[in-house]
């Protein structure tokens, strides 16, 4: 792919950007969800984190974690300890982090 | 130049922006390693500054740079990039109430500034539109700040690809932000059940290509949730609603 063809190809992801994050803001008309949709709807942003958090903690190369000797379940496990604790996310990521590196480039895991 | 000032000032702007400076070491970290994997992928740094400033959508430049790399067809990337962006559409469906009020153009550039924080800070936040309350300002707040805390790393990321170190893992502080916000969005038997759902069916789904493990689990969850409400089994979240 030359420059300008990555290029055209970059300008039309940026339009993708806006389509799908205006999808449903778009049309002037009135826009009637069934009632349960929009109920359904609610647990959309949890259901979207828990899918992309649960994969990362749990599998590598697209398989489960065979191993307790995996940095990231303590990181977790120390994370959530402070979360339940203090409510803070901040003080949640820092947590997790502070396990993960001595584990990852201590012992390797 | 006032108005902005005057909108920096506004109490709803700062609490925006400080809910969402509670992620922002995720969001950094995060940005940091998609910056340095772009390059490392193979694209060149001034068209990887170019991407990032425009497409702002970090898991849809991580789909799409390896198929520009190899030089597959325009359709086809493009095609990729719409499927791991199908959630936003989704979530359009949310935004449209807080929205409407707005002219179209103006509708779209707030549209194109809806990461996934932004989203789920906001409607963490607000169940439904209501004037008085500042939902603008606290969605300019959070916006601003989680622009900031993405663009500033991956121009890092980018710019230095070759000295950061990647394999310390440090990407997964932006996993903990996430999990975090999960945690925060748990607020009775029902959501920690559809939430469970969603993990169990995103790993379960995982081998599926673009990304749609993730619109999987949503479509999971949402169906638990309902079943939940309907089962009656989550009185609390109906109290709520009714009054």
């Amino acid at each position: 792919m030359n420059g300008w063809e990555a290029f055209v190809t970059i300008v039309g992801l940026a339009a993708i950007t806006v389509v799908t994050r205006s999808f449903f803001v778009l049309s002037e008309r009135e826009l009637v969800l069934p009632d349960w949709v929009r109920r359904g709807l609610r647990y959309a942003p949890l259901a979207a984190l828990a899918a992309v958090v649960v994969p990362e903690v749990v599998m590598s190369q697209g398989e489960l974690v065979s191993t307790w000797q995996d940095a990231r379940l303590f990181a977790v496990a120390a994370a959530t300890a402070y979360f339940v604790w203090r409510r803070d996310l901040l003080g949640t990521i820092v947590t997790g982090m502070l396990v993960l590196l001595p584990l990852k480039l201590g012992l390797g895991w | 130049m006032n108005s902005i000032r005057a909108l920096a000032r506004h109490p709803q702007f700062r609490a925006g922006a400080k809910d969402m400076s509670g992620a922002a070491l995720g969001i950094a970290a995060w940005g940091l390693v998609t910056g340095v994997a772009i390059v490392k992928s193979g694209l060149s740094v001034p068209l990887a500054l170019f991407m990032t400033f425009t497409v702002f959508a970090g898991s849809a430049q991580l789909a799409a740079v390896p198929l520009m790399v190899v030089g597959a067809p325009m359709w086809v990337i493009w095609a990729t990039a719409a499927c791991v962006n199908l959630r936003f559409v989704i979530f359009s469906a949310q935004w449209r109430p807080f929205f409407m009020q707005y002219p179209r153009r103006k509708r779209l550039a707030l549209s194109y500034f809806t990461a996934d924080l932004t989203y789920v800070l906001f409607m963490r936040r607000y169940r439904e539109p209501r004037e008085g309350e500042g939902q603008m300002e606290y969605f300019y707040g959070g916006t601003a700040v989680n622009w900031f805390s993405w663009q500033v790393p991956s121009v890092v990321g980018i710019v230095l690809a070759d000295v950061v170190p990647t394999h310390w893992g440090l990407g997964f502080a932006g996993v903990l932000a996430l999990l975090g916000l999960t945690y925060s969005l748990l607020s009775d038997r029902a959501t920690a059940l559809a939430a469970v759902v969603a993990g169990g069916a995103a790993v379960a789904a995982f081998a599926l290509p673009l990304r749609l493990h993730i619109v999987v689990a949503i479509a999971a969850a949402v169906c638990v949730g309902l079943l939940i409400d309907a089962s009656g089994g989550n009185a609390p979240r109906r109290a709520q609603v009714a009054t």
